[in-house]
């Protein structure tokens, strides 16, 4: 962290690494992710370093003293020139090979796969505009599905396979990894990791659709132990509606939701939609369009099309207690 | 055969009635195949398209100034920066350099015109209707909008139905066919239209530029043609080439539209690159430093610009082998831009720049952004790097400074140089310098930050952000300087127009350059050269001042007079000895109606209206016929 820092500081890019960005790329949080933003700042160093010398040889070149002009502007010959062209290719040419041998040995060190063995295995779906999340196990009874907030353990290399039911995308989370584009047809893989807990955006970074621009996630780096915690209460099904309202909430739900969402506790379990069994564990709603609050939530049920224009969610008409209840009913699912 | 230019003045009336365009203005626009004036057609069009590209960039900056704005509406976004793109790359930044090589290599290769007029004519044409024919879809409602690249799937008829992506791609066929025929027709010149004694090593480097240009296009415009036709199979008849549900390959699409994608970027910069290389010459008062090793080295990119598309996958999954190659075949093209830009520093610091005119100015801002623009890509080259960087604005950063810095100020300064050659008139000099500093500093101030808020996260394509990343200042910033960038291209369109009507009269070499195309008055007679003269060095107007050896070239003093009829000479391929009178044709409306066929044959195809598919497919058969008939006037003949 610190030799990126130096060195993106010589580089003179380091208000680059700031607090601000959440999704910059030198808010490195894994071992992977440090070694690309330690390439990109020696190449970034590299690239300013030439720029500022062309520049200082150009202004020179304009206005170096010469000698006065005694011809009247007639064109003349001075044979003086080549050795620039042997200095400057010869020079670029050294550069140019030390920065090839960095990139492959950054290219090696970081595409080599990691064990694959007992990998944490997350398979993400992307859709138009949201991440489906299968977390998988050799136990069947131990899968699950979750949407757009990829919870994984701190200090373990997470193996990430990426499909997508529509068109493509790109899964990128600059604080942890590079970039990876989802492809229909082709199942790519990518291996997150975090050093530290915390919560790391990421966010799609390939042209989608309408909302492309949003179609945000989040990884939650957690203790191994709360990991394992977490994990083993998303196995559970939502707890039992604990009131009449709830009870309602969760009856209109069934008959009006459950064509694309699933919702373990209930009868839902349509396909199309994101798993809502856990979706007050989330902290955004629609891939990070709203903040997950009673609210917000009750606002993106009314009308999907106006909080994100063009999202696959219908607006299903509801009358107002409906609306309220299935809000209530939602917000236990804890 | 050679006569003196004295004899030669006797018949300038009779020249000048040969080649001069019959038929009225009206008429006589349609059937024009005199290279000046489509080269001139070329230039407005593409500048014309300039501005539309440019007007829709000011609506999207507008809309990403700040978080959260809602100036636009996610679809219009994307049909904005779908047709920006489009516009730019295919409809401004090459048309506009086959304008200037269409109006110059005449000129600068002692020719009376392109080796095949009535297909230059017929090329202009179809530009034209590709480019109405990407439009038309915008004024019908709803434009492309799945980006210039157009990936599938999203641009299968599943996720994007309609007639705006089947637009685009009948736009890029028949731009396909107008680049084909464009590139032979330079070729062709290039190999026999040569003054006698300009050698191959005697051309201007925009020649070379052009050439290269051309030569690439050849070979990858068959790659854009067949991903185009491909999908449109796939949007009409439900093929399967694109489709994974069929087992078809969206990476297919990928790999087809960046083989052909890449030498097209190398294209659209390298005639520019020529243009800076001999206009700073001229206004540095001395030869180009390195005229071989340019050369090359305008070949050399070109060579190298077929082996790198996958630098445009490089987060597609695909195997680590074939990234390390891929990366370091596109770390490689550094040596020979390195040898222009060392070529063109060590040209300015042995020569005696002429600080104070504009177009040097345009010419030595352009170095500068070359090399900003060439290091960005330097860096996305690398691999892991890349892994962070594509897809974010500093992708954007990085092709506005090799579009805008290496095409647009090249030809800015182009215009300013060549400007008093295609007018007679002079720029005015004072709105010059404003209208660079405008755009240099406006550009720097718009283009700049691009890199750094692609650095905080920003991707590319977003119609907006929330206020929470952070990117609201860049974003502010970056609009300020695009918009001061738009006031200096004002400003330069404005001195355009006056100095056309008001301009201060320029002679036959303003600027004291050394080339063929300074011969001959300003603007050129309908014919070129009164007498194709025979060329001895590369500087045919320097020979007195630079001094090299006994043999002088003949302009202006005698030459080769060619008064039968339309006529220039043939010239051997390497060292352009005479070899043959070549029979030229005379104006036509062929052309026109030919490209006005095979639009309508690809519509009808397109759009499945059968009758005009039928009519526009018999019409052209026709036209053809007719073209290729021979004629007597076309004939060799023994004299």
């Amino acid at each position: 962290m610190r030799a990126v820092s130096l060195v993106a500081l010589l580089a003179g890019i380091s208000p680059l690494a700031q607090a601000g960005n959440p999704l910059g790329i030198f808010n490195n949080a894994g071992q992977d992710a440090q070694e690309l933003s330690r390439l990109v700042a020696l190449f970034g160093g590299v690239s300013i370093a030439v720029i500022v010398l062309i520049a200082l040889l150009l202004i020179s070149a304009i206005w170096h003293r010469r000698t006065a002009d005694t011809t009247g502007g007639r064109p003349q010959r001075d044979e003086g020139g080549m050795p620039w062209i042997y200095w400057g290719v010869g020079l670029s040419a050294v550069v140019l090979i030390i920065c090839m041998l960095f990139n492959l040995k950054t290219i090696a060190a970081t595409s080599t796969p990691a064990d694959d063995d007992g990998a944490l295995t997350v398979h993400v779906t992307a859709h138009q505009w949201w991440w489906e999340l299968t977390y998988q196990d050799p136990d069947s009874h131990k899968v699950f599905l979750s949407a757009n907030e990829i919870h994984i353990p701190v200090g373990r290399k997470v193996k990430i396979l990426l499909d997508s039911a529509d068109v493509i995308h790109s899964f990128w989370v600059p604080s942890l990894a590079g970039k990876m584009d989802v492809i229909p047809g082709q199942t790519n893989v990518t291996w997150v990791q975090a050093d530290e807990p915390g919560v790391y955006r990421g966010e799609c970074a390939v042209f989608c659709g309408a909302e492309h621009a949003r179609m945000e996630f989040r990884v939650v780096a957690q203790d191994p132990k709360d990991f394992a915690a977490w994990r083993s209460h998303q196995l559970e099904d939502a707890p039992q509606p604990q009131d009449a309202a709830t009870l309602r909430g969760r009856l209109v739900f069934e008959s009006r939701c459950a064509a694309c969402h699933t919702l373990r506790g209930s009868s839902a379990a349509g396909m199309a939609g994101p798993d809502l069994t856990h979706l007050m564990d989330r902290s955004t709603l629609a891939a990070g369009v709203l903040p997950n609050d009673a609210g917000h939530l009750a606002e993106w049920i009314r009308d999907p099309q106006k909080q994100k224009p063009g999202t696959e969610m219908p607006q299903v008409p509801l009358s107002e207690t409906d609306l309220a209840a299935i809000v209530a009913y939602l917000r236990t699912t804890h | 055969m050679l006569v003196t230019v004295d004899e030669a003045e006797r018949h300038e009336r009779e020249l000048e009635d040969i080649w001069e365009t019959k038929g009225g203005p009206f008429f006589g626009w349609f059937i024009s195949v005199d290279h000046k004036s489509i080269g001139k057609r070329y230039l407005i069009t593409s500048i014309i398209f300039l501005i539309l590209g440019g007007l829709e960039a000011a609506v999207m900056r507008w809309q990403l100034a700040q978080p959260d704005m809602h100036v636009l509406t996610p679809e219009a976004y994307a049909q904005l920066f779908t047709m920006h793109g489009v516009t730019m790359i295919f409809l401004y930044a090459f048309p506009v350099l086959s304008g200037f090589s269409n109006y110059l290599w005449p000129l600068l290769l002692g020719s009376r015109d392109m080796a095949f007029p009535r297909l230059n004519a017929f090329s202009y044409w179809m530009f034209l209707l590709a480019g109405i024919a990407m439009y038309v879809s915008f004024i019908a409602g709803r434009a492309p909008d799945n980006g210039w690249f157009n990936y599938v799937p999203y641009a299968n008829g599943t996720f994007d139905p309609g007639v705006n992506i089947d637009a685009y791609a009948l736009g890029m066929i028949l731009l396909g066919i107008s680049t084909t025929v464009g590139g032979i027709n330079f070729i062709v010149t290039l190999i026999r239209l040569r003054a006698p004694g300009m050698s191959l090593n005697r051309v201007p480097i925009i020649i070379w530029g052009t050439l290269t240009a051309s030569l690439g296009n050849l070979f990858a415009v068959p790659s854009v043609t067949l991903a185009f036709v491909l999908l449109w199979f796939d949007r009409t008849y439900h093929t399967h080439f694109f489709d994974s549900t069929g087992g078809g390959q969206p990476l297919l699409w990928q790999h087809l539209f960046w083989m052909f994608g890449h030498p097209w970027v190398y294209s659209i910069v390298l005639p520019a690159m020529g243009i800076v290389s001999d206009g700073l010459p001229v206004f540095c008062r001395r030869p180009l430093v390195g005229y071989s090793v340019v050369a090359l080295a305008t070949v050399s990119t070109m060579v190298l610009g077929f082996g790198v598309w996958v630098h445009h996958m490089f987060a597609t999954g695909l195997p680590v082998t074939s990234l390390s190659f891929f990366s370091s075949a596109s770390m490689v093209i550094v040596l020979p831009s390195a040898v222009a830009v060392f070529a063109w520093l060590a040209t300015i610091w042995t020569g005696r720049p002429q600080k104070h005119v504009t177009a040097f100015l345009f010419f030595a801002g352009f170095v500068i952004l070359f090399v900003i623009g060439g290091v960005s890509g330097f860096m996305t080259a690398a691999v892991p790097a890349d892994w962070q960087l594509t897809h974010t604005y500093f992708v954007v950063a990085h092709l506005h400074y090799v579009i805008i810095g290496i095409n647009v100020f090249a030809v800015v300064g182009g215009v300013y140089m060549w400007f008093p050659k295609m007018t007679g008139r002079f720029m005015n000099e004072t709105l010059g310098k404003w209208s660079f500093w405008l755009m240099f500093i406006g550009f720097n101030i718009g283009f700049f930050p691009m890199h750094i808020v692609g650095l905080q996260g920003m991707p590319r394509r977003i119609y907006t952000y929330p206020a929470d990343v952070g990117w609201g200042t860049m974003n502010l910033i970056i609009t300020y300087g695009a918009y001061l960038f738009a006031m200096g291209v004002l400003l330069f369109l404005i001195n355009v127009v006056i100095s056309r009507i008001g301009g201060k009269a320029a002679g036959s070499n303003p600027w004291g350059g050394g080339t063929l195309e300074w011969s001959v008055s300003s603007p050129p007679p309908p014919y070129n050269f009164k007498l194709i003269p025979i060329v001895a060095r590369r500087h045919p107007l320097w020979e007195e001042e630079l001094g090299e050896g006994q043999d002088r070239s003949s302009t202006n003093a005698k030459g080769f007079l060619l008064n039968h009829g339309r006529e220039t000479l043939g010239t051997t391929m390497l060292d352009a000895e005479p070899d043959v009178i070549l029979k030229m044709p005379g104006d036509s409306l062929t052309p026109l109606i030919l490209a006005l066929a095979l639009s309508a044959f690809t519509v009808g195809l397109l759009f499945k209206l059968w009758i005009v598919f039928g009519i526009g497919g018999g019409i052209s058969l026709l036209a053809c016929v007719f073209w290729l008939w021979p004629e007597r006037s076309l004939s060799q003949v023994e004299r």
